[in-house]
């Protein structure tokens, strides 16, 4: 129930109950501030895949900052004027020959410092099941088709690397903006189920990757 | 070509246990079922695969989960494994990989 | 099966993916920042690991970790974590739930 209705009144379910409970344990004893908390509540509020969409534009448009991204993904995004603190970002590139997906099977890992929370399927045990075992069919399902003549390569996210997938730049985006390139490419071109697709024209587009 | 240098792409100042396999080189994730908290999936143990990348050196998760310092750390490698060869069902490309993060001690030599 | 974690899903039977998503609830937001700042990601006490928010997920039983959300599950791990830590105890937190409980119930008591 939201917590904003009935006045005051706000039953809690067991879990919120606990949480409200541990915040205050831990603020009582010092362990953590109320405004620490609003600060990391704002501090991840920016946090999204713009922000990721923006350095993949970058990469299409320069292709030493790509090669750089390529080569350390965290340091290049640094450079970009990024704070990604523990992020140490792995970047795969999709080619005509090569397409990638990610996946963390084992639980949900995902680089949040550049692109925000993660969306509830990449979490689900279906996803973490089947990518692995039949990408292309979880691919197809998602509306990707992976031509036969394309390598697939799943990467598991098992330990202290995190990875975003840099999409190709469609062929039809020639003198767009950086900006214009940005708003075509959705996080979930970046998690690699989706490509980015140039609309009609720039500026109109929706920024959705899959049919 | 992939940038992937034979130098860790993100080495720590971790006391650590030496570097044992390279770039390109065929390593076997060891068969072991033991308990507690791991990081090497099961799907995966038992397979060989080729070293893609040497990550760094990390403190050991499984130490890490339990309250202790995880160290030395151990070296993290990028393994390359043909989905053909871990799913005997698989209906993808024959080339098709899957590459996953694992720990130096879970890995052993491939006799050629 | 005891050797194979019920949270080590590759390869399992699966059905669809259900492309749904939700925006995050406040408490869940909370939660997540709590995780934060205790494994001293950016600012805040690094007072556990990111591994031992694992390993306490892992810990919750099958049917449990089927059942709860994801940030169920994570609050369950996190308090537990704080536990072990000796940083709270069962006690204090069975004591803290009583009164925040009584308070909600009674919201003109002090």
């Amino acid at each position: 129930m939201n917590s904003e209705e009935s006045g005051n009144y706000r039953p809690l379910s067991y879990f919120q109950l606990m949480e409200v409970s541990l915040r205050e344990l831990l603020v009582e004893k010092g362990v953590v501030t109320d405004a620490e908390v609003s600060a990391t509540l704002e501090d991840m509020r920016t946090r999204g895949p713009e922000t990721g969409a923006r350095v993949v534009a970058r990469a299409w448009v320069d292709p030493a900052f790509k090669a750089r991204l390529l080569e350390n993904g965290t340091r290049a995004c640094e450079e970009f004027g990024l704070d990604v603190p523990a992020l140490r970002l792995v970047v795969v590139e999709n080619t005509p020959q090569v397409h990638n997906v990610i996946v963390c099977t084992l639980c949900s890992c995902y680089p949040r410092m550049l692109l925000g929370l993660p969306p509830d399927w990449y979490k689900s045990g279906n996803y973490r099941s089947r990518v692995v075992r039949e990408p292309r069919v979880v691919l197809a399902e998602f509306g990707l088709q992976v031509a036969d003549d394309v390598q697939l390569r799943v990467h598991d996210s098992t330990a202290d690397m995190r990875y975003l997938v840099l999409p190709m730049r469609p062929a039809d985006t020639a003198g767009w903006s950086e900006a214009q390139l940005a708003a075509i490419v959705a996080r979930d071109c970046m998690i690699g189920v989706a490509v980015p697709r140039a609309p009609a024209s720039p500026g109109l587009g929706s920024g959705l990757g899959s049919e | 070509m992939p940038q992937v240098t034979a130098r860790p792409q993100y080495p720590t100042d971790h006391p650590s246990v030496p570097l044992r396999f390279a770039l390109g080189e065929r390593v076997r994730v060891r068969k072991s079922y033991p308990l507690g908290h791991i990081r090497t999936p099961y799907y995966i143990r038992g397979h060989s695969g080729v070293v893609e990348r040497l990550c760094g050196n990390f403190a050991v998760p499984e130490e890490l989960a339990q309250m202790r310092s995880g160290l030395p750390a151990q070296p993290l490698y990028r393994v390359r494994f043909l989905q053909r060869e871990v799913w005997p069902d698989y209906r993808g490309r024959c080339d098709d990989v899957v590459e996953i993060e694992i720990f130096q001690h879970w890995l052993e030599p491939v006799r050629p | 099966m005891i050797e194979r974690g019920h949270h080590d899903r590759g390869g399992l039977p699966g059905g669809k993916v259900e492309r749904s998503e939700h925006d995050y609830a406040e408490w869940e937001r909370h939660v997540d920042a709590l995780m934060m700042l205790l494994t001293g990601v950016k600012g805040g006490k690094k007072l556990m690991t990111v591994d031992e928010l694992r390993k306490n997920i892992e810990a919750i039983g099958p049917e449990a970790y089927d059942r709860m959300s994801y940030y169920e599950r994570w609050i369950t791990s996190i308090t537990q974590t704080m536990i072990q830590r000796g940083v709270i105890t069962t006690d204090e937190l069975g004591r803290k739930m009583d009164q925040i409980r009584a308070r909600l119930d009674d919201p003109c008591r002090k």
